[in-house]
């Protein structure tokens, strides 16, 4: 007679003991599940990389001709200076918002001082919670749901509307990642001058110093057609900067998640050697258990 | 009618005959972008002060554009592109820089459209009672008879 029991998932003659392949069987099945689920995260990722990318690239002519004419003065010394962060909403994109947050915070500190101040707009979930734990009094203003809809330019300049409405500032700084290939995308920092500061730069030379050579047509006094520049350079370079952003975000999420899948891979290579070795133990005792039972009756 | 987001960029060479065009345009809808570098003779653009032509050797201006028709001439050959506004930049290194918020090749506007869009905001202009309908109904007659105007000039 050989009654047989179940021991864990198995049948086995009863009163055996076996060391139980349960707990590995279970681990292996939730690793394999995840491999796949980051697998298909990362295939969408590239593809929307690919809509995207067209897009961010040609976006890149719209500023061009604003830093042709105005130049490009990162350096300026102002007394009111907005940080603009451009961040993503969602998460698994690796470390793309903290690089951005920490850039930020770089230039907040280099850009304050006594007389000089420093506020932050932020653009994306990511971002604002980072910046709410420690700088939640120099935030102006936070906007988010960036991505409900396909980026395109009217909503970026109704955006551009409504941050200009709302914030003072001699020059804006927008920081997001520019995306040069798919590994790579450093942060990066715009900068947009108001009208003022365009003038009373155009005194000390360079390519702003030139700006007096140029004949103003519009009919309406130089003042105003440099303010209407500056709101129009502005909505072209944060069309670009979300562009390329969102870009950074889709390439980022896809290194990531690749690394993610290889990882569950090779855990999954360790648990399927823990698996067959306690699988080879159980069966090793299994067979003792019955030849040492065998041979002491055989006396 | 498809509408773009359009730059046009205009260089010229010192001392030369002829202007050279780059054309760039951004659809709104997709944001495809097209960029072809051309030697043209002349280009007209829609300042807001009239129409401006634009030769090699002209001063550098920054001009503020209002609605209204980009031709570019090449010889013989005329290509016209509506702009909904924007900027243009003629400098004095041989670059000159059209940046319009929308640009779309004449041939691509429907003219029912047109016509239908500019009796709608006429009839929302003499109705409007707020300061912002107004405005708003304004913009809209603006565009549709400078439209109207670039189908039938």
């Amino acid at each position: 007679l050989n009654y047989l029991a179940w021991v864990g998932r198995e049948q086995a003659p009863l009163g055996v003991r076996s060391i139980s392949t349960q707990i590995v069987r279970n681990r292996m099945k939730s690793v394999k599940n995840i491999q796949k689920i980051t697998k298909a995260m990362k295939m969408v990722a590239a593809s929307k990389l690919r809509a995207i990318q067209v897009k961010a690239e040609n976006s890149r002519g719209i500023w061009q001709p604003f830093t042709a004419l105005l130049g490009d003065n990162p350096s300026v010394d102002v007394k009111k200076n907005v940080i603009i962060t451009v961040s993503s909403d969602k998460g698994l994109c690796g470390g793309i918002n903290s690089t951005s947050v920490k850039m930020s915070k770089a230039l907040q500190k280099l850009t304050s001082g006594p007389e000089k101040q420093s506020t932050y707009v932020i653009l994306g979930e990511k971002a604002k919670a980072q910046f709410i734990r420690d700088s939640k009094n120099n935030i102006e203003l936070c906007i988010t749901e960036l991505q409900r809809n396909p980026l395109n330019y009217t909503q970026v300049s109704v955006l551009a509307d409504d941050i200009l409405k709302n914030v003072e500032y001699d020059a804006l700084r927008i920081v997001f990642n520019k995306f040069h290939s798919v590994v790579s995308f450093p942060p990066t920092v715009a900068t947009v001058l108001s009208p003022e500061t365009v003038e009373r730069e155009s005194e000390s030379g360079g390519i702003l110093g030139e700006l007096d050579s140029y004949e103003i047509e519009g009919g309406e006094t130089k003042g105003e057609i440099l303010q209407n520049l500056a709101e129009f350079q502005f909505s072209c370079v944060m069309f670009n900067a979300v562009l390329e952003n969102a870009c950074s975000e889709q390439g980022a999420r896809m290194s990531a998640m690749d690394s993610s899948s290889r990882n569950a891979g090779e855990m999954l290579d360790r648990l399927t050697l823990t698996y067959n070795r306690t699988r080879q133990a159980s069966i090793t005792t299994e067979l003792i258990e019955i030849i040492s039972g065998a041979s002491a009756l055989k006396g | 009618s498809r509408l773009l987001a359009g730059s046009v960029r205009l260089s010229r060479r010192p001392f030369s005959t002829a202007t050279e065009v780059s054309a760039a345009t951004t659809t709104n809808a997709d944001a495809g972008f097209m960029e072809s570098w051309k030697k043209v003779d002349m280009v007209i653009i829609p300042a807001t002060t009239g129409q401006m032509g634009v030769l090699p050797g002209h001063v550098p201006t920054i001009a503020e554009l209002k609605p209204g028709i980009l031709s570019v001439h090449e010889g013989n050959d005329v290509t016209k592109y509506f702009l909904s506004s924007g900027f243009a930049f003629i400098h004095a290194n041989s670059v000159a820089d059209v940046i319009a918020v929308e640009a779309v090749p004449v041939d691509h506007i429907d003219p029912s459209l047109v016509q239908k869009g500019l009796t709608d905001f006429t009839q929302k202009l003499s109705s409007a009672t707020t300061e912002l309908d107004k405005a708003e109904a304004q913009i809209g007659v603006d565009i549709h008879s400078a439209l109207n105007a670039a189908l039938s000039g």
